[in-house]
């Protein structure tokens, strides 16, 4: 017969300093556990995101990203005559060649510069790429010095508000408007006009062609003919693919750290937990001895000792969940190593993270309180009684 | 010191306790020597640059490139007393994966700028002589486990195609310079030579005559080139360094607050631990009083406990983390030099007082407190 769990409510409630000490101490782990998995997460999701299945991203062959790369106005024009390119209503090309350069401006906050990718787009980008969305002003007007931001960068830099003007490249630039892109890494950017980005940059050369497939399953076939069109020398790969590989150096060094840590201090934490648990037990010898002889099985004992620690651990991961729930949404940035550039990227406390981690808080509960619970539930009787 | 023989009997007690406690201050000091060393490694690479060198750079971005023309501009600047010039080659050798540092340099100006940079004369000779060699710092060769002689084939990546190249030679850095050992150089007029000369370089290096006069002469350059089609950033190579490294962000910060909740969590744990011996006990500090023990030398052999606790741990943990980080190099690619810092382990030392002081007071003042009545009828 199972004891009833209202006695273990009761007990957990008799220690009020010991029990609370050992769940904050598992509520902080777990804090730490979310709190660097959300990092991980949101970083993940704002590169994950960036770009779609239907797009392909052409580079030079041999280029692993697009600063790297570098493809001529011919080789831009044989890619877009594909016939893998899909077309709009009036019959043109879905097709944006895009400059590509990281532009050095200044922090707002803090001191230093950081690397801004500035990206040169064809008007026609706004049709290839989904959901980029104008928030405030409006687009670059086409022939002008004019860019748009990406909001997540617009409040970290300094210029970037709409109607100010930044300088880069020897020219002045008006900042026209401000964009949304799904959350993703175009957030982070500074777009404008390919044509007049290519003459102050890198001269006559795009980093990077961008197409929608007239077909999305036939990526593999237009990935072959381009690759294999012995007029260029390009490599071609899934829009959505290409970024994600790029954010996957650092969001797995973000996630083993995260993981890393909260494991050692998990570790400590269940030291605690083992400790309060077999201080209950034995200041609960009697006590447990007369459950056994009224006829509860070692067995009932036992997990009910179990269940005791489990909700010490519970209480302690719902007040760590707590604690992370106020950095959800919060914006930081890093340099993605891999392109070096600075991605700025919101904390994503997930309800399955929060989920995770309250798992998490109960393994450590249950590995604190199994020994002790098994000491319980083997205890001699006459001697615990006496 | 008498009563070392007590506090130890009273530690044993319960070992598992003991032992356990001991072992979590000893994982939270671990980690928090390791988050902290972070933090400090990240300060000194910032701190590795020198005051005297200067990097001039393109103002608009890191990426683009500054006219070759700009060097006999920047050599007749007043105040600068060597120039010269290097372009960053981006390649990889076996995995396009494996990042390290590959650029081309002007040896011959770029060798009497870096001091700290350690190579044999034969070494320098042979390099000198060919074309297509190249040196590389002696923790790449031996991650590579590539020999001196050998040809390697490097693959660009902003300069397509393959790339051979013989090294000649290997440097380390000078005993207590930060100079990264994880880099390869090459001629920069090899790179011009198969770019069919069209590479211009990425960024140009100066020495000044006196170091401070840099600011003026960042001042003159900068101003000098502003109209002109590539505008310049000048700054000495210590302020370059340091803004190279804000790229991080807030990680210091994020390892900082982590390391606090470590902290903070293992408090929790010890503190409880104490509190519960302290209470277990409270009959025999009754015991203790009767037979004359005053209450200030009670408190005191409780906060010993704590302290014994406290300092077993900091020093499995603070110890710990200092031989593995000095053996173990799975940062290093990373951030070089990664290890613990002296002042980590006297900052950790200070967290090991606080840890002790405030885990033992209140079983020590509850101790303190205690009248021997009120103890010996208490029944746990």
């Amino acid at each position: 017969m199972r004891i009833p769990f209202i006695y273990n409510l009761r007990s957990v409630a008799q220690r009020p300093v010991s029990t609370a000490m050992t769940a904050v101490a598992i509520g902080l782990v777990v804090a730490v556990f979310v709190a660097m998995l959300s990092l991980a997460n949101g970083f993940q999701a704002a590169l994950a995101k960036t770009g779609s299945e239907d797009n392909v991203i052409v580079l030079r062959k041999g280029a692993n990203d697009e600063l790297s790369s570098g493809m001529s106005r011919e080789t831009a024009r044989t890619i877009a005559s594909s016939p893998h390119v899909a077309k709009d209503a009036s019959g043109q090309p879905l097709v944006s060649p895009e400059v590509y350069v990281l532009l050095n401006l200044t922090r707002i906050q803090g001191i230093g510069f950081g690397n801004v990718v500035a990206r040169g787009v064809e008007d026609r980008a706004f049709d290839v790429r989904k959901g980029v969305r104008i928030t405030a002003g409006r687009k670059f007007t086409s022939g002008a010095s004019e860019v748009i931001v990406g909001s997540r960068i617009a409040t970290r830099y300094q210029n970037l508000n709409v109607g100010d003007s930044v300088e880069f490249g020897g020219r002045r630039w008006a900042v026209v408007g401000h964009f949304q892109a799904d959350g993703s890494g175009f957030e982070s950017e500074i777009w404008g006009e390919n044509e007049q980005f290519m003459p102050v940059f890198r001269g006559q050369v795009f980093q990077s062609v961008i197409f929608r497939l007239a077909d999305p399953a036939a990526f593999d076939e237009a990935k072959r003919s381009l690759e294999e069109d012995p007029r260029i020398q390009v490599s071609a790969r899934q829009e959505q693919d290409f970024y994600q590989s790029q954010s996957a150096m650092l969001s797995q060094i973000l996630q083993g750290l995260g993981i890393m840590i909260t494991l050692i201090m998990g570790i400590g934490a269940v030291f605690g937990a083992v400790n309060t648990m077999y201080a209950a037990v034995a200041s609960r010898g009697p006590e447990i001895a007369v459950l056994l002889t009224l006829g509860f099985k070692p067995r009932s004992v036992m997990f009910s000792f179990l269940a005791e620690a489990a909700i010490i651990a519970l209480l302690g991961g719902l007040l760590g969940c707590l604690i992370t729930l106020p950095i959800n949404g919060l914006v930081t940035s890093t340099t993605n190593w891999q392109s070096f550039s600075e991605v700025a990227f919101a904390f994503r406390v997930t309800p399955l993270l929060l989920l995770q981690g309250l798992i998490f808080s109960v393994i450590m509960g249950v590995a604190g309180g199994f020994f002790p619970a098994w000491r319980a539930s083997r205890l001699p009787v006459v001697q615990a009684l006496r | 010191m008498k009563f070392l023989p007590l506090i130890l009997a009273n530690l044993g007690r319960h070992k598992r306790r003991t032992i356990l406690t001991i072992l979590s201050v000893g994982l939270a000091l671990f980690l928090f020597a390791s988050l902290r060393s972070f933090g400090t490694t990240v300060d000194t690479l910032t701190k590795a640059g020198s005051d005297s060198r200067m990097v001039v750079r393109n103002a608009t971005g890191i990426v683009l490139p500054l006219p070759m023309s700009y060097a006999q501009r920047l050599a007749a600047v007043e105040g600068v007393k060597s120039v010269s010039w290097a372009a960053w080659f981006g390649g990889w050798y076996s995995d396009p994966k494996d990042f390290f540092a590959n650029f081309a340099v002007d040896a011959a100006s770029m060798f009497p700028m870096y001091p700290e940079m350690i190579m044999s004369d034969e070494h320098k000779a042979a390099f000198m002589q060919d074309r297509a060699g190249a040196i590389v710092g002696v923790d790449l060769l031996e991650k590579y486990g590539w020999t001196v002689g050998q040809t390697i084939t490097m693959n660009g990546t902003i300069y397509p195609g393959e790339w051979r190249m013989n090294i000649r030679g290997v440097y380390r850095a000078a005993e207590g310079s930060a100079f990264d050992e994880m880099s390869l150089m090459f001629h920069y007029d090899y790179l011009y030579e198969g770019t069919q000369r069209t590479t211009t370089p990425g960024w140009f290096y100066l020495t000044l005559h006196d170091p401070s006069a840099a600011p003026q002469v960042a001042a003159t350059i900068d101003a000098q080139f502003k109209n002109s089609n590539a505008a310049t950033r000048t700054e000495t190579e210590k302020a370059f360094n340091a803004s190279w490294f804000t790229m991080f962000g807030n990680v210091k910060f994020l390892l900082m607050t982590i390391g606090i909740a470590v902290v903070f969590a293992i408090l929790l744990v010890t503190g409880n631990a104490m509190m519960m011996s302290a209470r277990e006990r409270t009959a025999e500090i009754g015991v203790l009083k009767t037979l004359g023990f005053g209450s200030g030398l009670l408190f005191a052999l409780e906060l010993s406990e704590a302290v014994v606790i406290a300092v077993t741990g900091a020093v499995l943990g603070l110890g710990g983390a200092w031989l593995l980080w000095a053996n173990v190099g799975i940062f290093q690619q990373f951030l070089p030099g990664f290890k613990v810092a002296p002042s980590t382990l006297l900052v950790g030392a200070g967290v090991t007082l606080g840890l002790a002081l405030v885990s033992g007071f209140v079983p020590a003042f509850r101790a303190y407190k205690l009248s021997v009545i009120q103890a010996l009828r208490t029944v746990e």
